[in-house]
């Protein structure tokens, strides 16, 4: 068994939180204690029914006010998979969360109101989504009841979105004709759309294919600790700690750290009390060298035959996510991997208008806005473009004064 | 990977995240079956080297006294520091008021003992066994969730959390808790520690016991409970599902003796394990009041 982390994104009554209250009511991920403190709360849908919205309303403030202001984490398991899903606002305030809770996620699912067809939000959340490289989409149509389950409203808003797709180049995408509130086509089949021939959004959802980093060519160990245990009977033991992100590495394999440039052999691979022969991403191991390298945290062991890029100098998107503006005379700290450095803004690029995918130029980078920069780093950084290996592409920007995490930048390309 | 093999690699680098951005950090222990499994998650990490930081145990003078025996058979085994802060040094000390009534408990107490601990040793990170499926505020925590010089945490300034990077930059006085285990649930908690043959208290597994029920369950009879005549005590078939002070843990009747009897009895229960814990019952929000304050 393993685990699908995704992604819910649309607009403030599309019913999000419904949709995610259904999949845990209906698959029976609800507890019994958690369902009576539902029925206790007041809120009730008009028919009287629950209102499984409230199951991800964690927060008093969002209870107060029936909109859902943060990322909240929900699980739930079936027979085949296991899920994490990321329950993010689409308020138009908060595309911070969205672009947070899709960088941990592999699928996201889009609601589209079945009334309302693809409007501005759905073309925000999709160009969010194709930004951070998500693999998989889903789209549900949802609110199907209130259209009497027509066949023309959903087949229009599918061509709609297959235009829209096509214009940000998401590939894999999946339509579904759903009703949370009612339950159809969530986790059973509904008999209302005789004429929808795939999957309810649940079988969907555990079956569709994860795809894994680990037949990567990149692969890529950031190291973040060194063992060293210094005792009489290891004197001389010298281990390094880390996870590999991508790809795989095997006992034998030519490595080089960067930045230095060193190379050496992987001598032997360590995981507690066992030695695996091959380490592939995702794998938190101890790694160990022929050779004796100065080696510490912040650097990165990288296959000999496959490098990534090593400058100071880059192009990337970034996303804003602080109230205050970006100020390019401030020095920011840039979080890559293991590693910490000082950096700049070179130069804003352009700024992408999320609502209409064109470029714009003003200078000021405010809360949520996203844009192309050039940034320039302290110390030299080994990358990939985040387009071709994710899992070393990208990096946050941190507030040096607040010490607060302020931008999510994923790097396009080398500008040294 | 298998499911459980991702997890314990995800907890593995957030451990060392901590070991690599902290210069002080502690990890919380309380003898319950998630600071356990962090214990052996951090050997992992961290063998054959020691661990970068020491255990706490933040001890309410209310304990079950088999917690406290795998506490010590355990620091024993592993070698590693314990530091123990006690809530009754804080109580002596006026730090801290002792409850009345019925009901009374020291478990709130426990937040003046913990933020007094973390100032003392100064340490800037602390590493808890929460989970987000718990409990609905604890479904918004971060994995690095930074509290101020007060030890609070405020729902609404969270750090956005982007791919696994965890920043853990702070001010003087500022702490982290960490939380490695956020994406696990209570299952996959016990599956791990199944796959793992990881020991755990005997209160876990299902043993006789004197015990009284209150708010429709069992507290186990103890000179911490305060008893009136109402009270009823009778011997019964109990587990625990969590390990916390005794006057707030309830018990579930249980005749799981195995660890793949609790498995099957979580499997078909369908009552939370925070159902079982009285501190939660107060308000909805009871939980997102008492992490604003400094609880884990």
């Amino acid at each position: 068994m393993n685990i699908l982390k995704l992604l819910t994104a649309g607009s403030v009554d599309d019913g999000k939180s419904t949709l995610i209250g259904r999949l845990l009511y209906d698959s029976e991920a609800i507890l019994i204690d958690q369902l009576e403190a539902l029925q206790r709360s007041n809120r009730k849908n008009d028919d009287g029914t629950i209102d499984l919205a409230i199951l991800t309303d964690g927060l008093k403030a969002e209870r107060e006010q029936g909109i859902t202001i943060d990322v909240a984490y929900k699980y739930f398991q079936t027979e085949k998979r296991k899920f994490i899903i990321a329950d993010t606002p689409g308020h138009i305030q908060y595309t911070r969360n969205m672009v947070t809770g899709a960088s941990n996620s592999n699928l996201a699912i889009i609601l589209v109101d079945a009334r309302k067809g693809v409007i501005e939000q759905t073309i925000r959340h999709t160009f969010l989504v194709s930004l951070l490289g998500l693999p998989q989409v889903v789209v549900a149509v949802n609110k199907m009841d209130m259209v009497d389950f027509d066949e023309k409203v959903f087949d229009t808003i599918v061509a709609d979105y297959k235009k829209l797709a096509a214009k940000v180049g998401l590939e894999n995408v999946a339509y579904i004709p759903v009703s949370a509130l009612k339950g159809d086509n969530i986790v059973f089949e509904s008999k209302r759309t005789p004429w929808y021939k795939g999957s309810s959004l649940l079988a969907h959802l555990e079956t569709v294919e994860i795809p894994v980093d680990t037949q990567s060519e990149h692969a890529r160990f950031p190291v973040q600790w060194i063992i060293r245990p210094q005792t009489d009977e290891l004197h001389d033991y010298r281990g390094y700690a880390g996870r590999v992100s991508s790809g795989s590495f095997r006992v034998n394999d030519k490595v080089t750290v960067l930045p230095s440039g060193f190379s050496s052999t992987i001598s032997q691979i360590e995981l507690y009390d066992q030695e695996p022969a091959l380490a592939t991403a995702g794998m938190s191991v101890t790694l160990h060298l022929a050779d004796e390298i100065d080696i510490s945290r912040g650097d990165i062991l990288v296959s000999a035959e496959n490098t990534p890029h090593v400058s100071k100098q880059i192009e990337t998107d970034l996303c804003w996510m602080d109230t205050r503006a970006l100020d390019t005379t401030q020095t920011y700290f840039l979080q890559h991997n293991s590693r910490i450095t000082r950096c700049r803004i070179q130069e804003i690029l352009y700024k992408f208008n999320i609502n209409t995918l064109e470029k714009a130029y003003d200078e000021d980078f405010k809360l949520n806005d996203i844009g192309r920069i050039i940034i320039k780093t302290a110390d030299a950084l080994a990358f990939d473009f985040y387009q071709d290996n994710n899992a070393n592409g990208g990096a946050i920007l941190i507030d040096a004064r607040t010490n607060v995490t302020v931008g999510a930048l994923m790097f396009r390309a080398n500008a040294e | 990977m298998d499911y459980l093999d991702e997890l314990e690699a995800e907890a593995i680098y957030i451990l060392r995240e901590v070991a690599g951005q902290f210069e002080k950090p502690a990890l919380l222990f309380s003898g319950g079956k998630d600071s356990i499994t962090i214990v052996h998650l951090a050997l992992k990490a961290f063998r054959p080297g020691k661990f970068p930081f020491p255990l706490v145990h933040i001890d309410t003078g209310h304990n079950f006294e088999e917690t406290i025996t795998y506490r010590d058979e355990m620091i024993a085994r592993i070698g590693e520091k314990l530091i123990v802060g006690h809530v009754q040094d804080d109580i002596d000390a006026g730090n801290a008021i002792e409850q009345k009534g019925k009901n009374a408990s020291r478990n709130q107490l426990q937040t003046v003992t913990l933020l007094n601990t973390i100032a003392k040793h100064k340490f800037d990170a602390c590493i808890g066994g929460a989970r987000r499926d718990e409990e609905k505020a604890r479904a918004k925590e971060r994995i690095f969730s930074v509290r101020d010089e007060f030890g609070q945490w405020d729902p609404k300034r969270q750090r956005p959390e982007l791919w696994n990077l965890y920043n853990g930059k702070i001010h003087t006085g500022e702490n982290v808790r960490v939380f490695p285990i956020s994406n696990w649930t209570e299952l996959d908690v016990w599956n791990y520690i199944r796959r793992e043959n990881i020991p755990l208290p005997t209160i876990y597994f299902a043993h006789e016991r004197e015990v009284i029920t209150r708010g429709g369950q069992y507290m186990a009879a103890s000179p911490f409970l305060n008893l009136d005549e109402d009270d009823l005590i009778e011997r019964k078939n109990v587990r625990f599902r969590t390990v916390g002070d005794m006057t707030c843990t309830a018990a579930v009747e249980s005749n799981a003796h195995h660890i793949d009897d609790i498995i099957n009895e979580i499997s078909a229960s369908r009552v939370s394990e925070r159902g079982a814990r009285m501190d939660d019952k107060v308000s909805e929000a009871a939980m997102e009041d008492r992490k604003k304050g400094g609880y884990f």
